[in-house]
């Protein structure tokens, strides 16, 4: 059962393609990672996703429903949420009120509920509660805008590029999280540089190379195809 | 460095020479029916000679001055204080609002006429403040025209009175809905700009508006504007010496007192304050409401705001249309308190002023808005013996407001909203 599903699908900024038809499946349940070198075009495949900007051909399809021309607010409220790139925390909010921020359709009692979870999987975040999210490090601003995205109870969580800038040590860490996510049933696309742990963790993989889906395959396959190592493995 | 400062301090010691010498320095006096040019005389020339040096020394040592200025912070005692606990600050801020609001209800009665008249120009001013502060300070949206808003309430009000004979109290809620709904149409294709974008466009809508006004002479009678307009009634009663609608009756006849004409300026300032603090409220109401929340996140961060479902252009009508409609308030008060509007009084001056105000408030902030309404409204008045220097003190006040407290008076302290224990 398909979660996700991009058609052919090409995107433009202003004259220039981004996109040149890629298609894509992500199923139920599922950890799909892209992998692509800077530029492919990896966030605007996830923005496409988002309706910003909207597909110029090509269809989006999430659970069953053609979303290609639906606007950004009301798919972001079809049980989806998004980690930006570059973690986009609030940054004068506290962490509470980041999160808060994210359950920002719920109602106060399912807000609560997800407060609770997000600080059982993130404890790290329970102790900063009241700090503003600005002076946090990388790794704290970047669990908290996974958490953030979790607050809406999505069914699938995109997170573009969660291990940019971090130690080894928290990428490890946030990974983890990103498998048990998978665990709870929530369907996890991820899009990484860091390929090695991307495709280790996916189910299947997916590398994208100016624009154009050029492999895909289950993450073990990827790992030993001696053409993503050559590229993205550092030979 | 220093033979750099030597120059740059040589360079605006002589523009200071050149600029004042012949501002202040040449006279031209009456002398039947000639006009003579007189020189200098030996004072003035001391004295510009005098401020050329004053500009030379602050321009050598301007780094140090500033770093002095910048010093001084430590001598402010809000500059570093400990953030209240949020209970005991709201708390405090509740209890300082209402012995405010209970001082300001009886207050008029012990001041002379003018003071009256001022405050409630004050209030005016304050309402504004606190609709721009929603649309800047919150929802981080630059308007540079905002006095266009305040201009079709008064307008509204102006034009209904004239055509239509409508009351003030009829006028308000109508000269508001307006306000708003011009805020809403306008928004509507201006706020997918951004910043200074933004900030230009809506500087031309108030232009336009305003020239609009000027022009649509058979409607608004141009430059001459709209005069008797109507003062506010109490129940039917009117404040006139003489009633001057039929089925009104008089205040001072029905209450028995004798006739004054300071009751309609007290009435007026009580009206103005009700309406500043019903102003207050609902936009304090809504700060704590999700829209207030969905404002902040928007203006905090936008591609994180969208991600989360809010809609862009949602979020942002409604701080310009809520923005508006207090504009619209504001005006209605203000065309009843003059009896008389003209375009003029709707220059982008206005707008600038209440932008500077919102700023030197510190964004967001509603007592420091509230403060600074106050400081920038009764400051030119005191010093109206300097006259001619006003607006060079309010600019020179800017000047240092922004060196030494860039993020205003009282910067916001946003309240968190925390949730209940609710089973
Ligand atoms: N807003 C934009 N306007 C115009 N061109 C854009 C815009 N955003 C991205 N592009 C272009 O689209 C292409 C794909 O960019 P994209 O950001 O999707 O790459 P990416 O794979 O996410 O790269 P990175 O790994 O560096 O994040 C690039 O050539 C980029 O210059
Ligand atoms: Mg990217």
């Amino acid at each position: 059962m398909s979660m996700l599903v991009l058609e052919d699908v090409h995107t433009h900024y202003g004259k220039i393609e981004a996109l040149h038809g890629v298609s894509v499946e992500v199923n139920k349940g599922e950890i799909v990672s892209l992998i692509g070198a800077n530029g492919a075009g990896k966030t605007t495949l996830l923005m496409t996703v988002c309706g910003s900007p909207q597909a110029s051909s090509g269809r989006v399809i999430l659970e069953g429903r053609d979303i290609t021309r639906d606007p950004t607010a009301s798919i972001m409220r079809s049980g989806i949420a998004i980690v930006p790139e570059g973690r986009r925390v609030f940054s004068g909010l506290t962490v509470e009120e980041n999160l808060h921020m994210g359950g920002f359709f719920n109602t106060k009692a399912e807000i609560r509920k997800s407060q609770d979870h997000v600080y059982d999987l993130f404890p790290r975040l329970k102790e900063r509660e009241h700090q503003r999210a600005g002076t946090m490090s990388g790794g704290e601003q970047q669990m908290l805008a996974i958490g953030r995205a979790l607050m809406s109870k999505p069914n699938m969580i995109i997170l573009d590029e969660p291990s940019l800038g971090l130690a080894p040590l928290v990428i490890k860490q946030i990974f983890e999280i990103i498998g048990q996510l998978r665990e709870e049933g929530i369907t996890v696309f991820l899009v990484e540089q860091n390929a090695h742990q991307a495709l280790n963790l996916a189910d299947r993989g997916y590398v994208l190379e100016t624009g154009r889906i050029r492999l895909h395959d289950t993450g073990k396959n990827l790992l030993a195809n001696p053409d993503v190592q050559n590229a993205y493995l550092g030979g | 460095m220093a033979a750099h400062n030597l120059k740059h301090a040589l360079f605006c010691a002589i523009v200071t020479l050149v600029i004042a010498y012949p501002i202040l320095g040449f006279n031209l006096v009456a002398s039947g029916t000639d006009i003579i040019l007189e020189g200098a005389k030996t004072r003035t020339v001391i004295l510009v000679l005098l401020a050329a040096v004053a500009v030379f020394l602050f321009q050598l040592f301007r780094d140090n001055v500033m770093a002095l200025l910048g010093k001084a912070p430590a001598l402010n005692p809000l500059a570093n204080r400990q953030p209240m606990e949020q209970g005991k600050r709201l708390k405090l801020e509740s209890i300082v609002l209402t012995l405010i609001i209970v001082g300001a209800l009886f207050w008029p009665f012990f001041v002379s006429r003018g003071a009256v008249d001022l405050a409630t120009l004050v209030l005016i001013y304050i309402m504004l403040a606190l609709g721009l502060n929603v649309v800047v300070g919150l929802a981080g949206l630059l308007d540079l025209g905002y006095v266009a808003f305040y201009a079709v309430g008064a307008y509204t009000f102006a034009l209904l009175s004239q055509y239509y004979g409508f009351s003030f109290w009829l006028a308000l809620p109508l000269g508001a809905l307006l306000a708003a709904l011009f805020g809403l149409v306008l928004g509507f294709p201006v706020l997918r700009l951004r910043g200074d974008y933004l900030a230009i466009v809506t500087l031309g809508f108030g232009e336009i508006i305003r020239i609009l006004l000027n022009n649509m002479t058979s409607l608004t009678g141009g430059p001459n504007g709209i005069g008797g307009i109507p003062d506010p009634t109490l129940f039917g009663m009117e404040f006139g010496r003489r009633v001057k609608e039929e089925g009104n009756t008089s205040f001072h006849e029905t209450l028995g007192i004798a006739y004054s004409s300071e009751h309609k300026v007290i009435f007026l300032y009580l009206i103005a304050l009700v309406l500043a603090v019903i102003t207050a409220l609902v936009i304090r109401r809504l700060m704590r409401m999700p829209v207030g929340r969905a404002w902040e996140a928007l203006r905090e961060d936008e591609i994180a705001a969208r991600s989360l479902g809010l809609s862009r252009t949602a979020v942002k009508l409604s701080a310009f249309t809520i923005g508006a409609f207090f504009a619209g308030f504001a005006g209605t008060v203000f065309a009843s308190k003059q009896g008389f509007i003209s375009p003029e009084s709707f220059v982008f001056l206005e707008s600038a002023i209440i932008l500077a105000i919102v700023v030197l408030g510190g964004m967001g902030s509603q007592i420091g808005v509230i403060l600074a309404a106050i400081a920038v409204t009764t400051l030119p008045e005191l010093a109206r013996e300097f006259s001619e220097y006003r607006m060079l003190i309010f600019g020179a006040a800017m000047v240092l407001m922004m060196v030494w407290r860039p993020q205003g008076l009282l910067p916001m302290r946003r309240t968190h909203i925390e949730l209940k224990a609710q089973e």
